[in-house]
C-alpha cells in the first residue's frame, strides 16, 4: 500500500433543526442506511457501498451546521504520529473516547484556523450490512432514493486561508490539485490526502466554522439526473444543477437538507495524483471553474452557507 | 407544499422597497409566493438562500400582521428577535395581510452558542 497515514474522509456530524425531518431527507431521498439512533439522540446512517459502521452523523440542535470533520488513519500509530506533529505545530489536541459513538476507537480532535473541529481515527467497525467480499454482487439490495455510495468530501467556509493551507499541507500530508487565487489573495483551495480530486476544500469566509456544502458520491451522469428527477417529485430545496464542476471536473446538484445544510450529490471528477500540478483558476474565470456550463456563480455560492 | 393549495385562503404581503404586491396562500411560505410571482431577472426584496431556515439569507421584521413560523436556525432569529417580529421568509406562513421589511444580516453571527 502506497497510501499510507491519513486515507480519506470517514465522518461528518452535522447539526439539524428537526430529526424526523432529517431522517427521511439523508435515508429516504439521499438513499443512506439508517444503522443505530443512541440514547444522546445523535443517529447515526451510512452509504451502502460504505464498508465501515457509519460515516454520516446527526444531532439535533436549535442552529444548522457542521460539528466536526474526521479523517480515517492507516493505524493508531498513524494517529499517534498525527498528534505529535499536530502539538508540535502549536495547536492543542484533545481526545474522544473510544466507543463516545459505538463501533468506534478513540479519536483526536483539534480546531483549525478556519474555524472548523477536526478529528483523527484509526478504528471503526465494519458494518454489519458492508459490501460483500466474497464473489460479490455490487450490491446488497437494491440501493434508494439517489443510490449514494459513500459520504465523499465537504467544503467548508471560514477566515485565515494562508494558515489552514500551510497546516494541511505541512502537518496533516494533503496535497492541493486546484486553487482560486484572486489579486488580494486565495480565495479558495481544494485539498485531498488521497487520489480523488478532492476530500475537503475550503473558501475564504469572514465568519469562522461555517459549513457551505457536504458531497455523495453517484455512480454517473445518469444517477445524477435520476437524483433531479428525486428532487422534484419530494419539493427539494434545489440550488444549481445538474451542472459540472470546471475545478474537479465533478457532475453535481446542489441542494439543502431540511435544515438548509447545503447537500451535493457528486459524480466523476479526476484523479489526483501528489506529482501532478496544481491547477489555478484566476477572478475573470472562476465563474466557469465553479459552474462549467453556466459559466458564473450564482448569488448563492459566495453566501449561503449555515 | 410551497406551492399552496388552490382553494386555500390568499393574503396580501406588502414587502417595503418593492412596488409589486404578493398574494400568498394561507398554507405557503411567503418566500415560496415571492419566488413564483417575482421572476429573475426583476429584482427580489428578499434574498433567496437555502429555503430551509438554515441559512439566514431572507431575514425579514414582520411590521404588521400574524403569522405562524416553522422551526429556523437560532443562529439567525433569537428567541427575543421573534418576539420583536423578526423572521425568516421561508419558514413563515401568512395568517394575515402582512407588511415586512427584508432585514438581512451580513456577515451572519456566529451562534450564541455551540447548539
Amino acid at each position: 500500500m502506497s497510501q499510507e497515514g491519513l486515507l480519506r474522509p470517514g465522518i461528518i456530524q452535522l447539526r439539524v433543526l428537526d430529526m424526523d425531518e432529517a431522517i427521511t431527507h439523508y435515508r429516504d431521498r439521499i438513499g443512506l442506511d439508517l444503522v443505530s439512533t443512541e440514547a444522546d439522540g445523535r443517529v447515526y446512517l451510512k452509504a451502502f457501498d460504505e464498508f465501515h459502521r457509519h460515516s454520516v452523523v446527526l444531532r439535533e440542535a436549535d442552529s444548522a451546521g457542521i460539528d466536526f470533520f474526521a479523517f480515517k488513519a492507516d493505524g493508531q500509530d498513524a494517529v499517534d504520529g498525527f498528534r505529535k506533529r499536530v502539538e508540535d505545530y502549536g495547536v492543542a489536541v484533545d481526545d474522544v473516547d473510544a466507543g463516545e459513538m459505538p463501533g468506534t476507537g478513540k479519536r483526536i480532535g483539534f480546531n483549525i484556523p478556519s474555524g472548523h473541529r477536526i478529528e483523527l481515527y484509526a478504528d471503526m467497525d465494519l458494518s454489519d450490512t458492508a459490501p460483500e467480499t466474497h464473489n460479490p454482487y455490487i450490491y446488497k439490495e437494491e440501493p434508494r432514493g439517489m443510490r449514494a455510495q459513500r459520504l465523499d468530501h465537504c467544503l467548508l467556509y471560514g477566515p485565515n486561508l494562508p494558515e489552514v493551507e500551510k497546516f494541511f499541507t505541512e502537518v496533516l500530508d494533503f496535497h492541493i490539485p486546484e486553487r482560486v487565487d484572486l489579486p488580494d489573495g486565495t480565495l479558495a483551495i481544494w485539498l485531498t490526502v488521497s487520489n480523488k480530486a478532492h476530500d475537503i476544500a475550503f473558501v475564504n469566509h469572514p465568519e469562522p466554522g461555517k459549513l457551505h456544502h457536504v458531497a455523495f458520491y453517484l455512480e454517473d451522469w445518469n444517477d445524477i439526473g435520476h437524483a433531479a428527477d428525486v428532487m422534484t417529485r419530494y419539493d427539494i430545496s434545489r440550488d444549481i444543477g445538474p451542472t459540472r464542476h470546471g475545478i474537479t471536473r465533478g457532475q453535481t446538484i446542489y441542494f439543502f437538507d431540511p435544515s438548509g445544510n447545503r447537500n451535493e450529490v457528486f459524480c466523476g471528477g479526476y484523479t489526483a495524483y501528489k506529482d501532478h500540478p496544481t491547477r489555478i483558476w484566476d477572478g475573470n474565470h472562476v465563474g466557469r471553474g465553479i459552474f462549467y456550463y453556466e459559466r458564473q456563480m450564482n448569488d448563492a455560492f459566495l453566501s449561503v452557507v449555515t | 407544499m410551497p406551492d399552496g393549495s388552490p382553494f386555500s385562503v390568499m393574503h396580501s404581503i406588502r414587502i417595503k422597497g418593492c412596488e409589486t404586491e404578493i398574494q400568498c396562500a394561507e398554507d405557503q411560505k411567503v418566500l415560496f409566493a415571492m419566488e413564483q410571482q417575482i421572476h429573475i431577472p426583476n429584482p427580489r426584496p428578499v434574498r433567496v438562500g437555502c429555503r430551509k431556515g438554515g441559512c439566514g439569507a431572507c431575514r425579514v421584521k414582520v411590521t404588521k400582521g400574524t403569522f405562524s413560523t416553522a422551526k429556523s436556525s437560532r443562529t439567525h432569529v433569537t428567541e427575543e428577535e421573534a418576539a420583536e417580529g423578526y423572521a425568516l421568509a421561508c419558514r413563515i406562513t401568512p395568517l394575515s395581510d402582512l407588511e415586512i421589511e427584508p432585514a438581512f444580516l451580513g456577515p451572519r453571527r456566529p451562534a450564541a452558542k455551540s447548539d
